[in-house]
């Protein structure tokens, strides 16, 4: 079976990559293929490392409260290359924003407090299901 | 609901410290170095060498620590008025946090600050705001203090431009600008341009300060964001320790005095719920300090080889799920850095796991540290911990183990050297990890998470911010006003001059306080540092 590829990125300016890093090593050891792109990655340069790295889920980080445009912005990036890739958001998210992310067409939201082996979890989930209709 | 799942006592393999320190069921005279004689020697009294007792003889009894807020977001009038409100309730000093965008030095009308701009801090884009920013409080009287590094120098410049404004004199400002620059490339990652002519902005801004702002702090040399990005007590002492020993000798290096310019250095640390290790880490700084003062520096006025320190508790203890319990986590913390001898202290919000503080909690938090001021007697006695054959015990533990992460980081070719090799930044990720996995196993109890959790869903009930949606609009419209009603001859100049400063390694303080002046923007200056220094790119981990 193939190894899901996760794409992480933290974009915007915000610099808190404690989380994405743990998650990245947790996805790691549970099996995943990870690229970590960074920090202050632009919406454009996700989504085209997204096509490049044929990922099969991209998972951004956000602790500044940006998450919102951030999430609307890459969506629209992915759309405008046409990709079909799901993401996921991490980060301090309001329980009132994460409804709304998901409305945006985000696949998971995993609020700071989330333990490291639900969001592995769920990360891969998301990537199973893409695999599955691809 | 969950079980609680770890216990101390008999059966378990080793009880330790947070930082791995073996701990037993009692201690004793026994456990004490030396004897009374070489306690004694070790800690000398309040005040006097090697100040592990404290910095001062009175301690609180003489002054209370300063209780300084960190606050900021939206625009200077919103901040102004939350500073306001927070020295209505009794605040004694003012932290400045600023947004993202002014940290590294986009102004709000740029691409890459547009959904930035306002949220984690306050938009400062030129002198006007910063005077916009402290309308109607006088800086010659109020301590402010500065949590930028990067923009640091630019930042000060546009202050020391608001003070003149209102008549102040550098010499009367009091407070302190972070311009800890190490620790953005180690944890905190809010770096603009390379290590080398980030250090040199760096040691501009101690060598200006150390002639003009006499009771000003230009530097807080902190261990905090390596600890919040997850290293232990003693990685952090480590390497607090190792980036000042850095700074100092490049500020010796460009001829400077350790004796004149090392008695305004100041120090940051976390203060976490290991409350007796974390006691005994402050106590330890201090004494650690005063031997690098010394021996490798050979202070002769005891003022340089004596630490005060800000403590901002720890937002990583707090927790998304029933947050109120933070409440209880920060009153621990807060304590602990008041045994500890703390000059000054933040309690953090209680729901700052999902979101910037709102008035609500920034005020419990004020309340915190007036609650242990006044109504539990703990200031009444210098160190009042000092003696206890655990905290002794402890102190000289940390001391000697921070010692041997200094000699490592010594040994890897010093602080700047080992971050370029990605030394310590592999300890942090590495024990953030761990500790995750701790957290997932129940090997690390926490109430709320592991322990005692309930299906309430995080943050309900929780009374949450709006922010204000037009913030970035009309900061880049006063923004666009400003740049077009200045002396654009004017700026233009003193932008050049600033590059030609640069390039030419004169000292950029002077110049920048003269672009500030002119109308010249945060972006604006830092472009001229961009052009000359460049900007870095974090190698990637993987």
């Amino acid at each position: 079976m193939k190894r899901p590829r996760v794409v992480l990125a933290k974009p915007g300016l915000d610099g808190h990559d404690r989380g994405v890093k743990v998650v990245a090593m947790g996805l790691r050891d549970a099996g995943a293929e990870v690229i970590y792109l960074g920090l202050r990655m632009t919406p454009r340069q996700i989504a085209a490392a997204a096509a490049a790295e044929d990922a099969d889920v991209v998972g951004i980080s956000v602790l500044s409260g940006a998450h919102l445009a951030i999430a609307e912005n890459l969506l629209a990036e992915m759309r405008a290359v046409r990709i079909d890739v799901p993401l996921v958001v991490g980060g301090t998210i309001p329980a009132r924003d994460a409804d709304l992310l998901c409305h945006l067409g985000v696949s998971a939201v995993f609020p700071a407090g989330t333990p490291l082996p639900a969001v592995v979890a769920g990360v891969l989930e998301v990537a199973d299901s893409r695999a599955a209709v691809t | 609901m969950t079980e609680p799942v770890a216990t101390c006592g008999d059966g378990q393999p080793a009880v330790t410290t947070d930082s791995g320190i073996p701990v037993v069921a009692v201690y004793t005279a026994a456990d004490i170095a030396g004897g009374p004689d070489g306690l004694a020697a070790r800690l000398g009294a309040p005040g006097e060498p090697p100040f592990t007792r404290g910095p001062y003889a009175s301690m609180y009894r003489g002054q209370l620590w300063t209780m300084r807020q960190f606050a900021g977001y939206g625009s200077p009038e919103q901040t102004n008025a939350r500073f306001r409100f927070l020295l209505g309730q009794g605040q004694t000093a003012l932290s400045v946090a600023f947004d993202l965008p002014t940290q590294l030095g986009y102004d709000s009308d740029h691409e890459l600050a547009r959904t930035e701009v306002g949220r984690v801090g306050v938009a400062i884009d030129t002198a006007d705001d910063m005077t916009d920013l402290f309308a109607g409080l006088p800086l010659g009287k109020v301590s402010v203090n500065f949590t930028i590094n990067a923009t640091a120098p630019i930042i000060l410049a546009t202050y020391l431009v608001a003070a003149e404004r209102q008549g102040v004199s550098p010499g009367q400002l009091t407070g302190t600008l972070q311009n800890d620059i190490l620790k953005e490339f180690l944890a905190r990652k809010a770096y603009v341009f390379p290590p080398e002519p980030s250090m040199r902005l760096a040691t501009d801004v101690i060598e200006y300060a150390s002639d003009i702002l006499p009771r000003f702090n230009p530097i807080s040399i902190t261990g905090y964001h390596a600890r919040e990005a997850g290293c232990d007590a003693v990685q952090e002492l480590g390497l607090t320790m190792a980036s000042a020993i850095a700074y100092c000798e490049a500020l010796t290096r460009r001829g400077l005095v350790f004796d004149h310019f090392a008695p305004r250095l100041s120090f940051h640390f976390a203060t976490t719920l290991d409350l007796f290790e974390e006691v005994a880490k402050l106590r330890a700084a201090r004494r650690l300090w005063y031997r690098i003062a010394i021996e490798r520096f050979g202070a002769a006025n005891p003022a340089a080889a004596r630490l005060r320190f800000f403590s901002g508790n720890s937002g990583t203890t707090l927790t998304s799920q029933q947050p109120l319990n933070n409440v209880i986590r920060s009153t621990i913390q807060c304590l602990g850095a008041v045994l500890g001898g703390a000059q000054s202290i933040h309690v953090m919000g209680y729901d700052e796991a999902h979101q910037i503080p709102s008035a609500e909690a920034v005020t419990l938090s004020l309340r915190t540290q007036q609650i242990i001021a006044l109504e539990t007697g703990v200031t009444r006695t210098a160190d009042p911990l000092g003696g206890s054959f655990f905290i002794e015990h402890l102190t000289d533990e940390i001391e000697s183990r921070a010692s041997d992460i200094l000699q490592e980081i010594e040994d890897s070719g010093g602080a700047i050297r080992a971050l370029e090799r990605g030394v310590p930044q592999r300890w942090i990720t590495e024990a953030a990890y761990r500790t995750e996995q701790e957290l997932a196993a129940g090997l690390r109890p926490k109430v709320g998470v592991n322990a005692y959790a309930t299906d309430e869903e995080p943050g309900q009930g929780l009374a949450l911010d709006q922010p204000d949606p037009l913030v970035a609009e009309r900061q880049i419209a006063r923004t666009r006003e400003r740049k077009s009603s200045r002396d654009s001859q004017a700026s233009a100049d003193a932008l050049r001059d600033l590059e030609r400063d640069a390039a030419e390694e004169r000292n950029v303080m002077p110049a920048l306080v003269r672009a500030a002046r002119a109308g010249a923007t945060v972006g604006e200056m830092s472009d001229a540092f961009r052009r000359v220094f460049g900007e870095f790119r974090e190698p990637s981990p993987w």
